[in-house]
C-alpha cells in the first residue's frame, strides 16, 4: 500500500504512455515528465515568498503581509499580478536583444538544472550517468546571464552589481564543487541516482546519509554556504541589496522581467538546495528505518523545505558581508576546508568501521577549522563595542 | 561579421561553444560536453567578456559593401575548407559503427595511471600561472600606492 | 571560537520567531484602520469654535475680536464681524462673527490662536482622519463645521476643559458680583 502511494506518480505517468498513441508516446511520456516541474517548482516559489516575508517579520518582531487573504495567504497572487501589470520599462540606450534575453537565459537554465534531481524513488527527469557535473555545467550559465543582465542596462550602478555578481559566483563555485567532490567519491558515481541510493540503507535505525559522517557533516555545511553565495542570498547578496548597489544588475528590470529574475534566482535557490539534499541529506530517503512507510517524495520536499527555513533564518539573522570579507571567505577559509574534507573523506573510506574511525576522520577537520579561525581573525581586534552616548 | 558591438561577438562565441558541447553529448562523451560547458562557457567567455569590458573599446564602425563582401568571402572560404575536410577525412562513414565508450571511470582511470605525468605537469602549470597573476596583480597594487 | 556569534545570533533570532507567536509584548504593530493608537490629552491637529448651550448660534463664545485672525503666523483664518450684537455668557452684549472661515490646507497647527483668546472661544481639536477628495471647498471650514459644543470640548480634553469652566464660572461671579460693588460705593460717596 505505501509502495503503492510511493510509487504513484511513475505508475500515473506509464498509464498515460501506454493508453496513448503510439505515434505521440514519446512527446506524452517527454511533456508528463516536464509540466510537473514547471508547475511545482513555481508554485514552490510563491509559497517561499509570502514563507519567507512573514517568516522574516515574525523573527524582527513584527506582522507580515496579512491583508491578502486569510494571514495574507494570497499576497503572492497580488505580487504576480502585479508584476504582470508593470510597464515594461527598457532604457533607450539599452541593448534590446541582450536585455530581453538575459532574464530569459536565467529561468531557462535554472529550470533545466531540475533534470538531475531524483525527486523520489525512480522519479528523476533524466538519469545522467554524470548528473552532478551536469548541473554544475548549469549553474556556470546561469552566472553568464547575470552579467547579460547587468552589463545590457547601459547604467553604471548595474555594470557594477554584475561584476560583483559574477567574481562571487565565480569564486564560491570552487568550494561548492570540491565539496561535492567528497559525496561523489565516497558513491563512488556522478549519477545522481546513484549518490542517492548509496545513502538509502540502513544500519539498525540510523541511516547511511552522508551528513552523518565527520566529513559529511563538513562538507554538507561548506556546501551549503557556497550554496548561499551562488544564489545570491543574504548574508552574501551585496550584488542585489536594495540599501548598498540599488537593485545591482536587476536596476533597470521592471514588471514582468523583474518577476522572472525572481523566479530564476529563487529557482536556482531551490535546485541548489535540492542538490545538497541529494549529495548529503539521502535525496528522497527516511531519517529512521521506521519512517519508510512514508513515501519518498514527501521526504525530499519536506527536507527541502527545512533547508528554505534554514535560508530564511539566516537571511533574517546575519548582516551583509561586504565584497572584500566575502572574497576573503571564500579563498581563505572555505577552499582548506573543502580540500581537507576531501582527504577526510578518503580516510573514511580506508579505515575499518567503528567509531575510531569517526574521531579520526573528524580530528582533521576540527584541527584545520580552529587553526584557520584563529589565524584569520587574528588581524581584527573584535573587542565588545561601547556605545559612549547611548548610555 | 555582422555584429559591431564586441561584447554581442563573445555572446556569439558562447552560443558556439554550447553548440561544440552539444556535438560532444551527441558523440557520447558526456564528460567532455559537460565540462566544455562548464570550462567554456562557464569560464572563459566571462573572462573574454571581462576583458573586452575592462578594456575602452569604441564601436566598430559600419560595414561597408566592401567589408561585408569581404567578410562574406573569408567565412565562405573557411567554410568550404573546414566541409571539405569533414567530407573527405572519411570522419562521417564512422558513425553508423560502433563508438568507443569512454566511461568516467575509464576516464578517470587513465588520468591516474596513463596519464599522472601529464596531469601532474598541467597542474603545476596551472599553479604556476595563478602564482604569476598574483604577483602581476600585487605588483601593480604597490605601484599605484 | 570562529562561527560562535553566528550561533548566538541564530539563537535569538529564533527566540524571537518562536516568542512572538506566544507572547503579546512582543508584537507592538498597531494595525490601523482596526486599532488607533492612544493619543495623548494635549494633542493638537486643527481649531475649532466652542458653543456653551445646545444652541450654536445663540451660545458661541467667539465675539470677533479678531486677535486670533491678527496673530495667525500663516494667516489662515478669515472674520467677519456681524452688525447687530448679542449677550455673552456673563450677559454682555458682544458681537459675535457672521463669517469665521480657517484654511486647513494652511493652518500649521501652532496652537497660537488658542493662546491668545480672551474669550475661551477657540480651543484644538484631535480628530486626524480628515481625508476629502475636494482640494478646494473641502479644506476651507466655516463657521457651521467649526462649531462644537462645550461637551464636546470635555470629552477630548478633559483637564483643560475643567479648568476653563471653572475660569470661566469665577469671571461670571465676578461679573454679577461688579454691580454691586459700585452701588455700594456710589452710596458711600453720597454719603460723604
Amino acid at each position: 500500500m505505501t509502495q503503492a502511494l510511493d510509487q504513484i506518480f511513475v505508475t500515473f505517468k506509464h498509464w498515460a504512455v501506454f493508453h496513448s498513441p503510439a505515434a505521440f508516446q514519446p512527446a506524452v511520456s517527454v511533456l508528463l515528465s516536464i509540466v510537473p516541474v514547471l508547475i511545482i517548482f513555481p508554485s514552490l516559489f510563491a509559497v517561499t515568498t509570502i514563507l519567507e516575508r512573514k517568516g522574516l517579520a515574525r523573527i524582527q518582531n513584527r506582522y507580515g503581509p496579512n491583508r491578502v487573504g486569510p494571514f495574507g495567504l494570497l499576497q503572492p497572487l497580488a505580487d504576480g499580478l502585479k508584476s504582470l501589470t508593470k510597464e515594461d520599462i527598457v532604457p533607450r540606450s539599452a541593448d534590446k536583444l541582450v536585455h530581453f534575453a538575459a532574464p530569459l537565459l536565467l529561468v531557462t537554465t535554472a529550470f533545466m538544472e531540475y533534470a538531475v534531481l531524483p525527486v523520489g524513488r525512480n522519479m528523476v527527469l533524466a538519469d545522467m550517468e554524470s548528473g552532478v557535473l551536469f548541473f554544475f555545467a548549469v549553474s556556470a550559465a546561469m552566472e553568464l546571464s547575470i552579467f547579460m543582465a547587468g552589463w545590457s542596462s547601459r547604467n553604471k550602478y548595474s555594470m557594477l552589481g554584475a561584476m560583483r555578481a559574477v567574481a562571487q559566483m565565480i569564486s564560491y563555485e570552487a568550494p561548492l564543487i570540491l565539496s561535492s567532490v567528497a559525496a561523489v567519491m565516497a558513491a563512488g558515481s556522478l549519477s545522481t541516482v546513484t549518490i542517492v541510493e548509496k545513502q538509502a540503507g540502513y544500519s539498525g535505525i540510523w541511516p547511511h546519509w552522508y551528513v552523518l559522517t565527520p566529513w559529511g557533516l563538513g562538507g554538507f555545511l561548506l556546501f551549503m554556504i557556497a550554496a548561499t553565495a551562488e544564489s545570491n542570498r543574504s548574508p552574501f547578496d551585496l550584488p542585489e541589496g536594495e540599501s548598498e548597489i540599488i537593485a545591482g544588475y536587476f536596476t533597470e528590470y521592471s514588471g514582468f522581467k523583474f518577476a522572472l529574475f525572481f523566479l530564476g534566482e529563487y529557482l536556482g535557490m531551490f535546485a541548489i538546495s535540492g542538490l545538497g539534499i541529494t549529495l548529503f541529506l539521502g535525496g528522497w530517503a527516511a531519517p529512521f528505518s521506521f519512517l519508510t512507510w512514508i513515501p519518498s517524495w514527501i521526504w525530499f520536499f519536506g527536507k527541502l523545505l527545512a533547508l528554505i527555513a534554514m535560508f530564511i533564518w539566516v537571511r533574517g539573522t546575519l548582516p551583509r558581508l561586504r565584497m572584500d570579507q566575502l572574497m576573503n571567505f571564500a579563498w581563505k577559509f572555505m577552499l582548506p576546508m573543502t580540500l581537507m574534507v576531501i582527504f577526510s573523506a578518503g580516510l573514511w573510506r580506508f579505515l575499518p568501521q567503528g567509531v575510531l574511525r569517526w574521531v579520526i576522520c573528524a580530528v582533521p577537520i576540527a584541527g584545520l577549522y580552529v587553526l584557520l579561525g584563529r589565524n584569520l581573525t587574528s588581524g581584527q581586534r573584535l573587542e565588545k563595542r561601547t556605545y559612549g552616548f547611548a548610555e | 561579421m555582422t555584429l559591431r558591438k564586441l561584447i554581442h561577438c563573445a555572446l556569439a562565441l558562447s552560443i558556439c561553444f554550447v553548440g561544440l558541447a552539444g556535438l560532444y553529448l551527441d558523440l557520447g562523451a558526456q564528460f567532455v560536453g559537460l565540462a566544455q560547458i562548464l570550462v567554456y562557457v562557464g569560464a572563459v567567455v566571462i573572462l573574454i567578456v571581462f576583458a573586452i569590458l575592462l578594456t575602452r573599446n569604441d564601436e566598430l564602425p559600419a560595414p561597408t559593401k566592401r567589408t561585408r563582401l569581404a567578410g562574406l568571402g573569408v567565412s565562405t572560404v573557411v567554410f568550404a575548407v573546414l566541409a571539405w575536410a569533414v567530407t573527405a577525412g572519411g570522419a562521417l562513414e564512422g558513425m553508423a559503427g560502433t563508438q568507443p565508450q569512454a566511461s568516467i571511470k575509464q576516464i578517470g582511470g587513465a588520468l591516474m595511471q596513463r596519464f599522472v605525468l601529464p596531469l601532474e605537469v598541467v597542474g603545476l602549470l596551472l599553479t604556476a600561472a595563478l602564482i604569476g597573476a598574483v604577483v602581476i596583480a600585487m605588483e601593480e597594487k604597490q605601484r599605484t600606492r | 571560537m570562529l562561527g560562535e556569534g553566528i550561533v548566538k545570533g541564530l539563537g535569538e533570532t529564533a527566540r524571537n520567531f518562536f516568542g512572538s507567536f506566544v507572547g503579546k509584548e512582543r508584537l507592538t504593530t498597531v494595525q490601523f484602520p482596526e486599532e488607533r493608537l492612544i493619543q495623548p490629552e494635549a494633542t493638537r491637529v486643527f481649531p475649532f469654535l466652542i458653543y456653551d448651550t445646545d444652541d450654536m448660534e445663540k451660545g458661541l463664545r467667539c465675539v470677533a475680536c479678531k486677535i486670533c485672525e491678527v496673530e495667525c503666523p500663516p494667516k489662515c483664518i478669515t472674520i467677519e464681524k456681524s452688525t447687530e450684537k448679542k449677550p455673552d455668557y456673563a450677559g454682555k452684549p458682544q458681537f459675535f462673527p457672521a463669517k469665521f472661515d480657517i484654511d486647513v490646507s494652511v493652518c500649521m497647527s501652532c496652537q497660537i490662536c488658542v493662546e491668545v483668546c480672551p474669550f475661551e472661544a477657540i480651543k484644538m481639536d484631535t480628530a486626524f482622519e480628515l481625508s476629502t477628495d475636494d482640494r478646494f471647498g473641502g479644506l476651507l471650514w466655516q463657521k457651521d463645521r467649526l462649531a462644537k459644543p462645550n461637551a464636546y470640548y470635555h470629552t477630548i480634553h478633559p483637564t483643560e476643559a475643567a479648568a476653563v469652566d471653572e475660569e470661566l464660572a469665577e469671571k461670571k461671579a465676578k461679573a454679577e458680583a461688579k454691580p454691586a460693588a459700585p452701588a455700594a460705593n456710589t452710596g458711600a460717596a453720597a454719603v460723604r
